[in-house]
């Protein structure tokens, strides 16, 4: 049985500290090259083998991170 | 990037509580602020007592902490949170009072109101967040700095000799009787969030059955303070905070625990 997981992160209210990135153990997040209202770079899904483990979610001190998981 | 089929209500696993507003918080991209502050707020969600909790906002970064609990507040003069706290505790036995205090309020200024309180037994939770250092006013020293760290007002470093030694204050308060549930947690990692998150529920569940004064201490960085990117200062913080402050249970059911 495989799971499969996506994240969505609101870029506006993302900050850009970079530790949603150290936490995802499949390496999914990176930042981005584009900047957001305030200017910070955003955290971004760049690969899309995320497994809905929320680490990045629980580590987010701003609380933009949004989780959904399904089994296939 | 993802497949839109996942993102759907019935596949959600996680979502910021909606016992946080809205309102973006002021603080430093990285700071643990944030990641307690989501936390605590959980813990009220899940307990379902969030027209009960009434939050002590201190002095502070957190000081604006009113403009994101959707919960009662009350700020506090500085240091004096736990003093409130006490007042609104006796009023209102009923509800949950948390004071959301950080180092340079309750170790410096608000020591005696801290000893105090938690000496008397008052049943109230106290989240106190220890980053070593006074991060609203620019990085001086508090009396949590470890030895040799370079803050604004120790610029070469803290000495023994000028300073002293850093301040301990949550074994202090563990030789209290009156203090039931003491604990030293961290939120730099998933793990370390889910283990501080069962901390403040324990903490809440013992005010809930009126045991006395629970205290979770959340070691924290500043990376502002401490001139260092996010996951430095965590990486600082393992390495170094970790060995003053070291994790885990101090005070479990009135008991202290053996080392």
């Amino acid at each position: 049985m495989a799971i499969k997981g996506a994240v969505v992160i609101d870029k506006e209210r993302c900050k850009g500290c970079g530790v949603c990135i150290t936490a995802c153990p499949n390496s999914v997040l990176a930042l981005s090259k584009n900047v957001n209202g305030k200017g910070y770079h955003y955290s971004e899904a760049i690969i899309d083998n995320c497994i809905g483990c929320t680490s990045c979610a629980l580590v987010c001190p701003d609380g933009v991170i949004t989780v959904y998981k399904v089994k296939l | 990037m993802f497949n839109p089929d996942i993102i759907k209500p019935e596949n959600l696993v996680y979502e910021k509580t909606n016992v946080l507003t809205d309102a973006i918080m002021h603080y430093c991209p990285g700071c643990g602020h944030g990641t307690t502050h989501r936390i605590v707020a959980e813990v009220i969600e899940e307990m379902g007592i969030q027209d009960k909790a009434i939050c002590i906002a201190p002095v502070g970064c957190s000081v604006l902490a009113y403009n994101y609990f959707n919960v009662d507040a009350i700020g506090a003069a500085h240091g004096r949170a736990p003093a409130i706290a006490t007042a609104v505790q006796r009023m209102f036995p009923d509800r949950h009072t948390f004071t959301y205090q950080g180092d340079g309020d309750l170790a410096a200024i608000g020591t005696a109101e801290t000893i105090h309180a938690c000496n008397r037994g008052e049943n109230i939770v106290i989240i106190f967040i220890n980053n070593g250092i006074y991060g609203m006013t620019g990085g001086q020293m508090a009396p949590t700095t470890l030895l040799g760290m370079k803050t604004a007002t120790s610029p070469y470093g803290r000495t023994v000799e000028l300073n002293g030694y850093p301040l301990q204050i949550t074994e202090l308060l563990a030789e209290l009787p009156g203090t039931y549930y003491i604990t030293r947690q961290s939120v730099h990692t998933a793990a370390a969030v889910r283990k501080t998150k069962k901390a403040i529920r324990q903490a809440f569940e013992n005010q809930k059955n009126k045991k006395g004064t629970s205290l979770v201490e959340v070691v924290s960085n500043c990376n502002s303070g401490w001139k260092m990117t996010p996951v430095e200062a965590n990486k600082w913080m393992v390495e170094n905070m970790f060995v003053k402050y070291p994790i885990g249970d101090i005070k479990v059911d009135g008991e202290k625990v053996k080392k």
